[in-house]
């Protein structure tokens, strides 16, 4: 065994990353299609259960193209097309089926944006949207959920006594963190992150990012990021992707001490031209 | 490491540079520092011995100006890959160097000393400088591998530890016959001993810097490692 594996295996149990965790989901030779623009080509990564993997690269590399197909996001717009497979496990359904229904696929991969978004209602109802329309219809049942949620996203203690203000008076942490709680409301399996912290100041980041560690011992989770220090702190697994091509997949800490590509390299290190 | 391509930031480049340099600056002048007081042990010059005491100053003070330095860069630019690789492996790179220049400097202590006993016992034993000069030509190999980013290099110099080693091992055969012909010699013996004692270290911390470029260049870290890993390490693309 090599000095860099024994010490890499240290690490990894220490971060208690167990190097065997089981496949949550899978793209196999994904490729994707804006009309007649490739987005993405080829792509095959698996995303690793109840681990963090990031998705970094430079603006247009095809990063939030591919984490908006895993929940089917680009089917709201005519002329986009996918070729090749994302499975999602253990049930091994392709989301990518025409016959597999949208809506249920976003409710098993929920998905958090940019900007938080809560819809103009008020707190509670923000979080059991989701509920209702997947046709809950007790009070009891909806408002136990409501704060599983709200506790789930680390915001109970803070809006438990003012559930039905509007979402819009919250601060822009808690506005996202309310976005995080109205996405675990139906028990997703993997939650999706479009860059959730990029219009939030340092310490709602730093928030933001201690709750993306506590989730990810109830869910999977896949972060698209332009802070190469947030993919470093959070995640366990990193997909570095340049031009719609996956250029290099691993783990974390290898990925930014000693990656393996060149381009990778470049790119980490800000020598991307 | 094949061709480097520039950092888009201009003065990130250049604080990595000004490092760089400063890191071979100080190997340079502890270089310098074995050689005189190895010399001063012959002869027991008492101006050279001064110098190299007079100059471990300047060599902590390279210490801590690089340490600073390399704080700095990891609080501005949070170094990634091999950037990071190379302000970690500098970090350990100046302690080794640092330490260098202490025992450069008991050498030149302990060269005073054996030369106010008078009788011209360092001289009687040749291996001493022979020992000498195998680690200075493997801090010199060392600071090369390290200016020229070449993990061959440094693994060359791994090697040759074995050799001071041997040296030293022969030495002290040679002094503890000495010190059993004329119990009079046992004070002057015991001061050669911590001199080749000295340059024996000098070999060990040759070494670690030769380890350091090993983990710059390939980022495996081959410390406590066997000869022959390193070698798999550095052949390795």
């Amino acid at each position: 065994m090599s000095a860099a594996s024994s010490v890499a295996s240290i690490l990894e149990a220490r971060a208690g990353a167990g190097a065997q965790s089981a496949p949550k989901a899978e793209a196999r030779s994904l490729s994707f299609f804006y009309g007649d623009f490739r987005a993405l080509n080829d792509i095959n990564v698996v995303v690793h259960e109840h681990r963090v993997t990031a998705l970094i690269g430079p603006s247009g590399c095809g990063k939030s193209t591919f984490l908006r197909c895993f929940n089917r996001m680009h089917d709201l717009y005519p002329g986009n097309r996918y070729e090749g497979e994302i499975r999602l496990y253990p049930d091994d359904t392709n989301l990518l089926d025409p016959n597999v229904d949208p809506i249920e696929v976003r409710m098993r991969l929920s998905m958090v944006f940019q900007k938080p978004n809560p819809f103009p209602k008020s707190i509670f109802e923000n979080v059991a949207y989701g509920l209702r329309v997947r046709g809950e219809r007790s009070r009891r049942a909806l408002s136990d959920k409501v704060e599983d949620a709200l506790r789930g996203a680390a915001l109970w203690e803070e809006v438990k006594n003012r559930l039905h203000d509007l979402a819009f008076n919250l601060s822009g942490g808690q506005q996202q963190r309310l976005c995080i709680a109205r996405a675990l409301a139906t028990d997703p399996e993997i939650l999706l992150f479009d860059e959730p912290t990029s219009a939030l100041d340092p310490i709602a980041t730093a928030s933001i990012e201690e709750l993306i560690t506590d989730l990810k011992r109830k869910v999977t989770i896949l972060i698209v990021t332009h802070n190469m220090q947030q993919a470093a702190r959070v995640s366990d697994y990193t997909a570095y992707m340049y031009l719609g091509e996956l250029i290099e997949f691993g783990r974390t800490d290898e990925l930014f001490i000693k990656p393996r590509n060149k381009q990778t390299e470049d790119y980490i290190t800000g020598r991307f031209g | 490491m094949a061709a480097i391509t520039e950092h888009i930031s201009k003065q990130f480049e250049a604080d990595l540079d000004t490092t760089r340099t400063r890191v071979l600056q100080m190997g340079g002048l502890v270089e310098a520092q074995i050689l005189t007081a190895i010399d001063a042990f012959g002869s027991g010059d008492a101006a050279l011995i001064s110098q190299v005491i007079e100059n471990e100053r300047r060599v902590n003070g390279y210490e801590v100006a690089i340490d600073g330095a390399c704080n700095h860069i990891v609080v501005k630019r949070q170094p990634a890959a091999s950037d990071l690789r190379l302000i970690m492996g500098i970090s350990k790179f100046v302690t080794d160097l640092e330490r260098i220049g202490d025992e450069a400097e008991k050498i030149a202590r302990m060269a005073k000393a054996i030369h106010e006993h008078g009788g011209n016992h360092a001289q009687r034993f040749p291996g001493v400088r022979h020992a000498g000069q195998i680690a200075v030509r493997m801090l010199r190999a060392g600071l090369d591998a390290f200016a020229r980013l070449d993990a061959a290099g440094a693994a060359e110099v791994v090697k040759e530890d074995t050799a001071i080693d041997r040296e030293f091992t022969s030495v002290l055969r040679q002094l503890i016959t000495y010190m059993m012909e004329d119990p009079r010699t046992i004070t002057p013996a015991l001061e050669i001993v911590w001199v080749a004692k000295a340059i024996e270290r000098i070999g060990d911390h040759a070494k670690n810097l030769a380890e350091q470029v090993i983990y710059i260049v390939k980022g495996t870290d081959v410390r406590h490692t066997s000869f022959a890993d390193i070698q798999r390490e550095v052949a390795r693309e």
